[in-house]
């Protein structure tokens, strides 16, 4: 790892804003706050992995990863991030190093050459050129490169330099915050900008989720300036320090980049979350209150409290409507957000029985919270094994799981019902609307009668009587001449 | 359960229905060496056939009584008789199936007398098996016509077994299959009574007629398919299956002739179907136990059916087919969760129209599969190649299923029965939802577009 890197490194696990880290000792604070990985028992992502996350969902922008075919060739057009104009991000670029290019050192060239055919044939408004295991161990210099081509070829060419290797897919989401701060926020301003401009970070517009929310903020006149990176311009990630408001989305990774804009550019920021209904409500009555305190007019604080009761009330009337289809049903809930609670009291509130929540990101405030609503911290669950999930659901009675792609088959081949909520998922859940559509994919899910069939026993597990008929033998029997009468007595 | 309801008006816009002579004339083709003959004008005769050609992609050897003005007053008999020498001396088919159409039994020509008198007369001709069977035109669709031909083949060939003397063969098993299915589906069908050692008889066999093989010779007749001998030994037989409800007068005429129990499953679509199909071979070949091949492709199902289950669910779709085709296809999708918003049917003959999943069944026509898709606000249409219109108009996927599919390659190929085809048919839904995407925009949420001033200033030029 370059000097630098392990500099970039060692600043991100430094975190004042973060009361996890304020709450270690300066030697554990050193080792990280990523969780070791283990060799054999890991799972999950890389922080290249995490560095695509965050940034690759600007829409605008050629993401061009500097790699042997493996780092995009096995992950590109797998996310469900949606984009309302430009559909360059979904474009897979690659520098596909080869072993010749690799033992030559023709790395840096290969690189430089790319750029400039992505800026000739696309002619986007930045190239990110991200750097991963192999090429940063063999010391290709990203950053002089990016800035060679960014001379030469007059398109910024900004270096993400977060390798696979510096740890953990939520080292890499901080990491590529951190790339934006130095390379691109501050680099362009705005040609207006209003009391009512805000930022939205960690959103990442999965299946159209930003848009469920967007129609509220429309409302109350309030503009998204600046997004990374949900259905993000590179302008919007450039002009991000004119915000009023950083709303910081179920996101514990970007803590520092939203710091670091309060720092420099006085933009301060709240953490909220737009799952569930209460969540959404607290999240815009936070945006408005702090907007107002920014010099937005004063009666934003009352079209928040009108517009909220409104749409509660409208949410609410249609849950009504789905509730005898899914009340007394149980729930296991294993999410990666660590807002589940907020998912939990909202699925209560629906006469479901939640059986079990992870709290695997989750503060130890977020784990009170989950303490108070379900009442013990018995059905609190860390990270969980295959097998014991599997385990788990059959023990708990689950009727359904509700979690990501990566534990889909757990139920599936335990024949229990699936809903998806990660970042893979297909349907968008966020905001008011998205609570509805969440309670209908679990009707459509708990209700299908698949679940009966499937778990119907086979031919051979159990025996059938015959069900067709036999026809009667007519006329008489030729022995005893007995006729045969169909209204006598047969067998 | 579907209640059947019959529009009143006058008009059919876009017809559904194949009419009851082709369907004869199809299962007659089943059956080796055969000529189908129809009773009636030329034209009748020529739609049919250039209809089968294009579904099959094959040749097909029917023939006509070329009835003509004067015959269609004075009786068609003779037309018959020198039909019937002309296709021997050109054709020298082993079997001929007579089909009545409209024009013959509105004039009410007595088909079988005549025929009965050629017969004696004409000693000559005494090596064709003839079978005739009454399907006029206005009465009922392609499977009644299809059922009626069976009927009147088992009438003619099996004989009555003296129930004292009965010597069944323990191992033989009759099939009868319904118009509705192709010939992969008879093979798949086949393939799963031969893996419980039984040994089906077919009638009729499409899968040795129709399945498009290239022969050695040009014949003229039937390529293949029920053998001749086979049909008057299917009277020994342990017992009779037939797949479809239509098919039920025949095969309880065959089981009658034979003395032999019977059996209908009214579809092999779906786990459940194809789980008391499997549980009935167990019993007549007196397992407790299947093969493992049966066995996998059960476990396959059900993996399928999980794997599905996501785009099937909720899913809305109108079908527009037969009975016994609507019944098998929407009762196999009920079992996934979909709905069907609108089913439009042929024949009221049927009684398993009262099981279809679906509100009601109309006794329609394509316009009307089009109105229902559009009110129900269906995602899919099921039915044959001329809901293509349909599927044009309202901009949704169509699943070719039934007769005709006239402008795809392959139709013999579909299979979608069994745990094998249920599984293929579930991918077939599946995918055509998946090709379909439906990618968000803002306004679908009632989102304001994005500042334009945040876009790139130069235009781009995404390969997308």
């Amino acid at each position: 790892m370059s000097d630098a890197l392990k500099q970039t490194r060692e600043d991100a696990f430094q975190e004042p804003a973060c009361a996890t880290n304020r709450a270690k000792s300066a030697a554990e604070r050193k080792k990280g706050c990523a969780k070791p990985l283990t060799p054999g028992a890991a799972a999950g992502g890389c922080a290249f992995d995490g560095a695509m996350i965050t940034l690759q969902p600007i829409v605008d922008v050629a993401h061009l990863v500097h790699a042997p075919l493996a780092c995009s060739g096995n992950s590109w057009d797998n996310r469900g991030s949606a984009s309302s104009g430009s559909m360059l991000y979904k474009t897979g670029f690659t520098t596909d190093l080869t072993e010749l290019d690799i033992v030559m050192g023709h790395g840096e060239k290969k690189l430089y050459r790319a750029i400039r055919e992505i800026v000739e044939k696309h002619d986007p408004p930045a190239v990110f050129v991200y750097a991963t295991c192999v090429t940063a161990m063999i010391g290709d210099d990203i950053a002089a490169v990016c800035k060679a081509a960014t001379e030469a070829f007059g398109t910024p060419a900004i270096p993400v330099d977060v390798p696979g290797y510096a740890g953990s897919k939520n080292l890499g989401c901080k990491l590529g915050g951190e790339m934006m701060f130095r390379h691109v926020i501050g680099t362009q301003e705005p040609a207006r900008t209003t009391a009512y401009d805000i930022n939205i970070m960690g959103d990442y517009n999965l299946s159209g989720e930003l848009w469920q929310v967007k129609p509220l903020l429309d409302r109350l006149g309030i503009r998204i300036l600046g997004s990374l990176s949900a259905d993000a311009r590179y302008r919007q990630v450039a002009q991000m320090h004119r915000a009023r408001v950083t709303m910081l989305v179920c996101s514990h990774a970007l803590l520092g980049l939203a710091r670091k804009m309060e720092e420099k550019y006085g933009i301060p920021y709240f953490e909220g979350s737009f799952y569930g209904i209460s969540d959404t409500s607290e999240a815009l009555r936070t945006m408005c209150r702090m907007l107002v305190e920014r010099g937005a007019d004063a009666d934003l604080i009352d079209r928040c409290e009108a517009l909220i009761a409104e749409e509660e009330a409208r949410v609410r009337a249609e849950l009504e409507a789905l509730k005898p289809r899914v009340a007394g049903r149980r729930v296991l809930l294993y999410t990666g957000g660590h807002k589940s609670w907020s998912v939990v009291s909202a699925l209560q509130e629906l006469g479901m029985e939640v059986v079990g929540t992870s709290v695997r990101k989750a503060t130890e405030n977020d784990k009170a919270r989950v303490v108070e609503i379900m009442g013990t911290e018995a059905h609190m669950y860390e990270n969980m094994a295959p097998k014991e999930m599997y385990a788990t659901l059959r023990a708990s009675g689950a009727d359904v799981l509700m979690s990501g792609a990566r534990s889909q088959f757990v139920a599936l081949k335990a024949r229990v019902p699936w809903i998806d909520v990660n970042q893979e998922k297909h349907e968008p859940y966020a905001g008011y609307m998205g609570m509805v559509d969440l309670v209908r994919a679990i009707d459509r899910s708990l209700n299908n009668p698949v679940w009966e069939d499937v778990r119907r026993p086979a031919p051979w597990d159990e025996s059938r009587a015959f069900a067709g008929a036999r026809p009667r033998i007519k006329d008489r029997c030729p022995v005893s001449g007995i006729s045969n009468d169909p209204t006598d007595f047969e067998d | 359960m579907a209640r059947l309801t019959r529009p009143r008006r006058a008009l059919s816009t876009n017809p559904l229905k194949t009419s009851a002579p082709l369907g004869a004339a199809m299962a007659y083709l089943g059956v080796e060496g055969a000529v189908p003959l129809f009773h009636g004008a030329q034209g009748c005769t020529a739609f049919a056939m250039v209809h089968m050609v294009r579904h099959f992609r094959e040749a097909i050897p029917l023939q006509t009584t070329a009835m003509n003005e004067v015959s269609t007053i004075l009786g068609g008999a003779e037309q018959i008789e020198e039909a019937i020498a002309n296709l021997r001396k050109k054709a020298d088919p082993r079997f001929i199936g007579i089909a009545s159409t409209a024009l013959t039994e509105t004039q009410g020509d007595d088909v079988r007398g005549e025929l009965a008198e050629i017969m004696a007369r004409r000693p000559d001709l005494a090596d064709i098996r003839v079978v005739y069977a009454s399907t006029p035109d206005f009465d009922g669709a392609l499977e009644d016509g299809w059922a009626r031909a069976v009927t009147a083949i088992i009438d003619a060939l099996v004989p009555e077994i003296d129930p004292m003397w009965r010597d069944a063969d323990l191992r033989q098993v009759n099939l009868l299959p319904a118009a509705h299915l192709t010939p992969a589906e008879v093979e798949e069908i086949t393939r799963m009574i031969r893996a419980f050692g039984l040994k089906p008889i077919i009638l009729p066999d499409l899968s040795a007629s129709l399945d498009g093989h290239l022969a050695e010779d040009w014949a003229g007749k039937s390529l293949g398919g029920t053998r001749l001998d086979d049909i008057p030994a299917m009277a020994k037989s342990a017992v009779t299956i037939a797949i479809g409800e239509s098919m039920r007068g025949a095969a309880t005429l065959l089981a009658e002739r034979g003395h032999m129990p019977v059996q209908v499953f009214p579809s092999l679509t779906g786990l459940k179907a194809v789980d008391a199909f499997v549980a009935a071979l167990m019993r007549i070949a007196g397992t407790a136990d299947a093969p493992p091949a049966i066995r996998r492709d059960r476990a396959r199902l059900q993996d399928a059916m999980l794997d599905a289950h996501f785009q099937t669910g909720g899913l809305k779709y109108a079908i527009a087919a037969d009975p016994d085709l609507a019944y098998g296809l929407s009762s196999a999708l009920a079992g996934m969760g979909a709905q069907a918003v609108c089913c439009v049917t042929t024949s009221a003959a049927n009684p398993i129209v009262e099981a279809i999943p679906c509100e009601t069944a109309i006794l329609g026509d394509l316009g009307d599969l089009e109105d229902g898709a559009r009110a129900g606000g269906a995602q899919l249409l099921i039915s044959h190649a001329h809901a293509r219109h349909a599927a044009a108009a309202t901009g949704l996927p169509l699943i070719r299923a039934g007769f005709p599919i006239n402008d795809r390659l392959g139709a013999q190929d579909a299979c979608r029965v069994g745990y094998r085809g249920t599984r293929a048919f579930l991918f077939e839904v599946a995918n055509a939802m998946l090709a379909h995407p439906h990618a968000p925009r803002p306004e679908d949420f009632g989102a304001a577009p994005i500042d334009p001033e945040f876009e790139h200033d130069r235009p781009q030029t995404a390969p997308h």
